[in-house]
């Protein structure tokens, strides 16, 4: 037990001298790496607007309020399009998924030395690049628009959608899938009787989860060009309507919460 | 007596009318989501060629010709990154410890709920435009939107965490008479904090991530650079971009998870 001698008392302590310093050591570097950075922040930063800050926002909150609510007549298309852009993106990004999944997990992949690989790339590096990124770039190659953004979110759920799966692909019991096998199955034929009706709880899990977060991520989309409701909030910004931008916000905010209640439903219907 | 009865898989939803309801349900929406979206496909033919000179421009990716600008944002990325996350743990230590309904009484537990709520309702750009236009442009207005994100996540998770504990340990402490901090630092600290460690490195993944989307809005950092690449034309920049991200975000999970590892 750590103990430290002051006189004839032995007094406790939590950790041993050597722990306790390296931990201090620790914090320590932490510390000076976390001012190091705040000072370069605050070198880049006017402080003269951050005083002014309060101000400033006290005067957007008075221009915001009340929110337009004639306006809404205009929302009701992009929040429909922002509804479809998730859902169709997720569509598509679950029929990538599936066979991407398949060839990642150690127990169902072909090869696991050309095929694994190919496939955990794809699976980091749709997941290492945020959705409004994906958009960025596919406007500017295949021109503003929805479809921008259904194909900017069907990219970015391949590899979450599949990182789940084929982790829950490794999580199967193997001994229904030895059975299926020893009936004489096809590979294929052990893929839908042995492994598919394992996964599909996970599987449908995984669909409403990506789908609430991609309806989140979708009302932003717009503010590139990627259609949905950001193009209204984008325009709006820039117009200085800021009576509209109090409506958008709560039309994403209500968008959000159903998505939220609907994924919370389905979730909890399925376990 | 035996007729030919063949065995057929089981539905996945066993209800019969229940399941052709969602199939012909989502059959209807399908046909109505894809007739009324606008589509102008002479412009996404037009952009065929401009795609295969993205892809092109990945190999060999160009380090050279806009290094200094990428490194600048680069860099203010990974600022943001770290204060924002230390920033924001810290802030949603007192807001989770409230948020946790066995440590906190009633008011300030809902207090401490409607700020997590309302700090995880928008998402991180949005808070970047507000922030962008309160205080400016530059990577403060990115570090305040990740820090406001980070306080909702974490603190979240943090009052979930505390919640779960074990009790028993707490209930030791106190007996020998701790005072709430002592209490606090060896009951509850000890339990939350190896799952807390890496939660902690998981935002600070997240916020790396997101430090590169608020500069679109003008909250710094290498979305901005990213989105100049963009504007211009310039794929061959973009591309290097978009590698530097990966790479980034795949070095910071390993060796997130190493340490992970490490802690627990």
């Amino acid at each position: 037990m750590p103990v430290s001698r002051r006189g004839q008392l032995r007094v406790w302590q939590r950790r041993e001298r050597g722990r306790q310093l390296a931990i201090w050591a620790g914090w320590f570097s932490g510390l000076a790496i976390f001012l190091y950075c705040w000072k370069l922040i605050s070198d880049k930063t006017i402080w003269l607007f951050v005083i002014d800050a309060p101000k400033q926002a006290l005067d957007l909150a008075e221009r915001m309020v009340p929110p337009k609510w004639s306006y809404m007549e205009a929302l009701w298309h992009p929040v429909w399009d922002t509804v479809n852009i998730a859902t169709l993106g997720t569509i598509i990004a679950l029929v990538i998924a599936v066979p991407v999944a398949f060839c990642a997990a150690r127990n169902t992949t072909p090869s696991h030395i050309f095929v694994r690989p190919i496939a955990l790339f794809i699976i980091v590096s749709s997941r290492s690049i945020n959705s409004l990124i994906w958009a960025l770039m596919l406007v500017a190659i295949i021109g503003p628009g929805v479809l921008a953004g259904v194909i900017a979110i069907s990219l970015r759920s391949i590899g979450f959608c599949a990182k789940l799966l084929y982790e829950a692909i490794e999580e199967i019991e193997p001994t229904q899938v030895e059975a299926v096998t020893a009936t004489g199955a096809a590979r294929l034929q052990v893929l839908s009787y042995g492994i598919a009706p394992q996964v599909m709880p996970a599987f449908a899990g995984i669909a409403v989860f990506r789908w609430d977060i991609n309806i989140r991520e979708s009302t932003v989309l717009g503010l590139v060009g990627a259609g949905g409701i950001g193009i209204q909030l984008d325009a709006s910004i820039s117009n200085l309507a800021w009576t509209q931008v109090s409506l958008i916000l709560l039309a994403i905010l209500v968008t959000v919460v159903v998505s939220e209640w609907v994924s919370a439903k389905v979730r909890h219907a399925i376990i | 007596m035996a007729t030919d009865r063949t065995w057929r898989k089981p539905p996945f939803i066993s209800n019969a009318r229940i399941r052709w309801t969602i199939y012909i349900g989502a059959l209807v929406y399908l046909v109505l989501a894809v007739g009324t979206m606008e589509i102008n496909w002479s412009r996404v033919i037009e952009g065929v060629p401009r795609g295969q000179r993205f892809i092109a421009s990945f190999f060999p990716p160009d380090f050279t010709s806009r290094w200094s600008e990428i490194l600048d944002g680069l860099y203010e990325s990974l600022w943001m990154t770290v204060t924002s996350t230390v920033v924001g743990v810290a802030l949603s230590i007192p807001v989770g410890l409230g948020a946790a309904r066995n440590l906190a009484p009633l008011p300030v537990y809902l207090f401490c709920r409607a700020v997590v709520a309302v700090s995880r309702t928008f998402p991180e750009i949005i808070l970047a435009i507000f922030f962008v236009k309160v205080f400016g442009f530059g990577p403060f207005a990115g570090f305040l939107a990740l820090s406001v994100a980070t306080i909702g996540f974490y603190g979240k998770l943090l009052a979930e965490d505390i919640e779960d504990i074990d009790p028993d340990q707490a209930e030791a402490v106190k007996a020998t008479g701790a005072t709430w901090f002592q209490w606090l630092n060896y009951s509850i600290q000890p339990q939350v904090m190896p799952r807390m460690i890496g939660l902690a490195l998981y935002r600070l993944d997240i916020n790396f991530r997101e430090s590169a989307v608020v500069g679109i809005v003008g909250g710094g950092g290498i979305g901005a650079t990213l989105l100049t690449a963009f504007d211009r034309y310039e794929f061959e920049s973009a591309a290097t971009i978009l590698l530097v991200i990966i790479v980034i975000v795949m070095a910071m999970e390993y060796s997130s998870s190493w340490i992970r590892q490490g802690v627990q």
